[in-house]
């Protein structure tokens, strides 16, 4: 039950939080952040029970006939996420209160917030395939709603459906993933699947599976060539990009391949699916990040490049891979959240977020200087921060890789290299040197606005200092949960002079020499421009454009409003349906039953043949109508001659009335002439025999089915002694199914209405006119 | 006389596709007519033919005695009979009005008037 309570009081926070208006926006900023406090408190308090090796599971059934249960199960790989949700959402949750002040919809601002922690919770408490489905497409709609906060922005509310049409299309295909790995593993629940890895992996749907279900993560974890929308999703206030699009909802495709991996990992696609396009991800984030000057860009493109190096990690698919990605993903969520808060401070207090503009920001903000450079000590990987530990442990991996080693070392330190350029431009540079005139007048934020990042930048160095804090009791468990055995952890900030100490001082050499040569890197890659078009970003843009032009040409096409057209489409389906069914139809009837023909049914029937064509062929219309009451009153002499007294009553009194109001109407009318052209007439007249045709075999083949209805005889017996009737049509009628006869009976009166209605319209119209 | 029957029903089914791809109205209407009573002729057909039987239980009996004609699609078509004159009442009124007010019964030229 415990499981479930994180999620719901969120949920009811949201409900809540609109209430927050009527408070001070700085105290509101307090007053929210009690609860995910609460949460990490919460959380924190279940570490000795996951580091023992145990978990807390929650079930009751939901669907039980798709085997679809709520379950929340919690382990290490749960908690440490769960941590990260409720830690940075504190912070985040206090900083909003100053970033916001006094903004009129603060309210709702803490509501989509809420709502999406809620959400995030869910998505790593899941232990359901499709509840974490629910809860991960909950997140993409808070993720809208947050990016569009700014609604009144154009570009905000672009990047905003830009996010979620991406997010959301990689969760329908994601979906489709689930529902095939749940029929390969025979089962949706999680916590089960991971012990089918065998099965799973050996199943004919594995790859489609596979496939499916990386779109959802790729999407979602903004991995090229959908990285995109992340960039695009820097158009949200500054908290969110802390909070979203660093530190947590970009990181569930992360998780979701982490928590997946004992099912469907370590497989050959695996291995190069995720390799290849996390370190593809990872150079391409990197060399976009290089020309950026807009502070929040440059750290969203950075993301991007540390997201892919996160699914590389994963795909490795070796323990110590595994231990770096946890390590790297704690490390980056604590310096990209505080960077991101301090871009936010820094625009919100001086106005702008072009790099080439801030300077000597130091004297001013020194708390905010201390945060970021701490953060992006962090991101550089220096030591003795956690960063340190991070990439030293990255480099290990790549080194043990079990293929092509050395192209994803050359590959990591380039894209480190970059990220470390791009750490001192946005965490350092901005602070140092002479203060300059900017925008507005820069002042030290309000204690809200540096508390998150001072406290984050700090417990970088912290955990640096003494990474024992985290890595048995949390790494450890969490990477049990991905490898599905236990692993040592041990981190030390110091492992001896050793190759990866190398890399890690040639990675920070190269980082720097890159910094100071930004300016002619701008330059290079201002000439280098790629034709957007050809750029993932370009052809969405394009396609967004090219789609109302495209439904609007498929819709006339489709619904031309042409009544014989849809007809034709129609009947001419319904014929090769028709035709294809029946050669699985039962066999042919035995023809000799022509043998009881009498003269006067042979008469009758010609007799409606010929009026059937009079109907046709006339071209008075008279004659027509004539011809269709012959038709009419033969087929009620049929009814007669087969036993059936109650439909020939009918028919007669039907017919009779038809053709009177048919008379009465149709005086009115032009006379019948041919209005379509000799090949449209061929057209329909082929059509026409071919469904006769049809028809006609149909009778004939439903006539060989022996028919041996049950309902039928329940009436035959049941009539007199259930329902005191004798005539069985009737008591069918208006007692075994009297309720029908009912619904017929207000369908005749709706009918009754309507020709009076239209009959009473005419006339008040004509005395308005005349 | 299945046999018979069903060429009926293939001959009434030809008609009514044939007069419901013209453009008038009242062709149309025409061939909806023709139409159902192909399908109320089907099912009849297929619910098996009996002689002089019909579903009634005799005065002294206390269910029907075999052979007996079927009452189940006889009900149905029933019901079909009926509805069909409710829909066929209102279109024919329908296309009076129409007329009236387009001054037509070309379902192509009544899509280019103006109302």
């Amino acid at each position: 039950m415990e499981m479930l309570l994180p999620i719901v009081l969120t949920l009811l926070a949201a409900a809540l939080s609109p209430l927050l208006r009527h408070i001070s926006g700085r105290w509101g900023g307090w007053i929210a952040s009690v609860l995910p406090a609460g949460l990490f408190v919460f959380f924190l308090s279940q570490l000795p029970t996951v580091q023992a090796g145990g978990e807390r599971t929650f079930s009751v059934t939901w669907i039980p006939s798709l085997g679809i249960s709520l379950a929340f199960r919690l382990d290490g790989l749960s908690l440490l996420f769960a941590l990260l949700i409720a830690g940075v959402g504190t912070l985040v949750v206090i900083y909003a209160g100053g970033y916001l002040g006094g903004h009129p919809h603060r309210g709702r601002f803490y509501a989509f917030l809420f709502l999406f922690m809620s959400s995030m919770l869910g998505v790593v408490l899941a232990d359901n395939l499709f509840l974490l489905f629910v809860f991960w497409e909950l997140t993409s709609v808070a993720s809208f709603l947050l990016i569009g906060f700014s609604h009144e922005k154009e570009e905000a509310r672009r990047s905003a459906l830009q996010a979620l049409l991406i997010t959301g299309l990689g969760g329908l295909a994601m979906m489709a993933g689930f529902i095939l790995i749940a029929i390969a593993g025979g089962t949706s629940e999680v916590s089960e699947l991971l012990s089918r890895g065998d099965l799973l992996r050996s199943h004919e749907l594995y790859l489609p599976a596979l496939l499916l279900l990386l779109l959802g993560a790729f999407t979602k974890s903004a991995q090229a060539p959908f990285h995109f929308w992340l960039p695009g999703a820097m158009a949200a206030p500054a908290p969110v990009s802390a909070y979203l699009h660093s530190a947590t909802m970009v990181k569930a495709g992360v998780y979701l391949l982490a928590r997946l991996n004992p099912a469907l990992g370590g497989t050959d696609e695996w291995h190069y699916l995720l390799t290849l396009a996390g370190g593809a991800t990872m150079v391409i984030g990197a060399l976009l990040a290089g020309p950026q000057t807009d502070l929040k860009r440059l750290l969203g493109y950075s993301t991007v490049s540390a997201l892919g190096m996160l699914v590389m990690l994963i795909g490795l698919s070796t323990d110590l891979a595994a231990k770096a990605a946890l390590v790297f993903l704690v490390v980056h969520s604590l310096y990209k959240a505080a960077l991101f808060m301090v871009a936010g401070t820094i625009d919100h207090e001086t106005g702008t977020r072009d790099v080439r503009q801030l300077h000597g920001l130091m004297r001013v903000m020194p708390f905010t200087a201390i945060a970021a450079v701490l953060a992006a000590l962090s991101m550089t990987g220096f030591p003795p921060l956690l960063g340190f530990i991070g990439k030293e442990l990255m480099y290990e991996a790549k080194m043990q890789a079990p293929s092509a080693s050395l192209f994803l070392l050359i590959a990591g330190v380039l894209a480190n290299a970059v990220n470390i350029a791009v750490a001192i431009l946005s965490g350092m540079r901005p602070f140092i040197g002479r203060g300059k005139h900017h925008p507005a007048q820069a002042h030290e934020g309000t204690l809200t606005l540096w508390l998150g990042p001072l406290i984050l930048g700090l417990s970088g160095l912290l955990l640096g200092l003494f990474p024992d804090l985290i890595g048995i009791p949390l790494i450890e468990p969490a990477v049990r949960s991905v490898r599905a055995e236990h692993v040592d952890v041990d981190l030390a900030l110091w492992h001896g002079i050793n190759p990866v100490l190398l890399l890690s001082i040639l990675t920070i050499v190269v980082g720097v020499v890159l910094y100071l040569l930004r300016h002619r890197a701008r330059d290079a890659s201002a000439r280098l421009r790629v034709p957007e078009l050809l750029l993932p970003g370009g052809v969405y843009r394009r396609m967004i454009a090219a789609l109302p032009a495209f439904s609007g040409r498929l819709v006339g096409v489709i619904h031309n409003g042409n009544l014989r057209s849809y007809l034709f489409t129609i009947i001419t389906v319904f014929l090769i349906l028709a035709a294809r069914t029946f050669v699985d139809l039962a066999d042919w009837p035995v023809l000799s039953r022509l043998g009881d023909v009498e003269f006067y049914s042979v008469g009758l029937v010609v007799l409606m043949i010929a009026a059937t064509l009079m109907v046709v062929a006339s071209r008075t219309r008279l004659a027509a109508v004539a011809a269709l009451g012959v038709l009419g009153f033969g087929i009620a002499a049929l009814y007669v001659i087969y036993s059936a007294p109650d439909l020939a009553i009918t028919q007669i009194l039907v017919e009779t009335l038809t053709v009177v109001i048919f008379l009465f109407v149709i005086r009115h009318l032009p006379r019948f002439g041919e209005r379509s052209p000799r090949p449209t007439q061929f057209r329909d007249g082929v059509i026409a025999v071919l469904s006769g045709t049809m028809v006609a075999l149909f009778s004939l083949k439903a006539s060989g089915v022996q028919m041996d209805s049950a309902i039928s005889s329940y009436f035959a017996e049941n009539s007199v002694p259930a329902a005191y009737g004798r005539n069985v049509v009737n008591v069918i009628l208006v007692d075994f199914r009297a309720l029908d006869t009912l619904g017929e009976a207000t369908v005749l009166a709706v009918a009754a209405i309507g020709v009076y209605a239209m009959i009473k319209l005419r006339k008040h119209h004509g005395r308005r006119a005349g | 006389m299945h046999v018979l029957l069903a060429i009926l029903s293939g001959i009434l089914f030809a008609a009514g596709v044939w007069l419901i791809l013209r453009r008038s109205l009242a062709r149309l209407v025409l061939g909806l007519i023709l139409l159902s009573q192909a399908a109320n002729l089907v099912i009849f057909t297929s619910g098996g033919l009996h002689r002089a039987a019909p579903p009634i239980v005799g005065e002294n009996a206390t269910a029907l005695e075999a052979p007996y004609a079927d009452p189940l699609p006889q009900a149905l078509i029933l019901t079909a009979i009926v509805i069909s004159f409710g829909l066929f009442a209102f279109f024919l009124v329908l296309i009076k009005r129409a007329h009236q007010e387009t001054g037509t019964d070309d379902i192509d030229a009544m899509s280019e008037v103006e109302t």
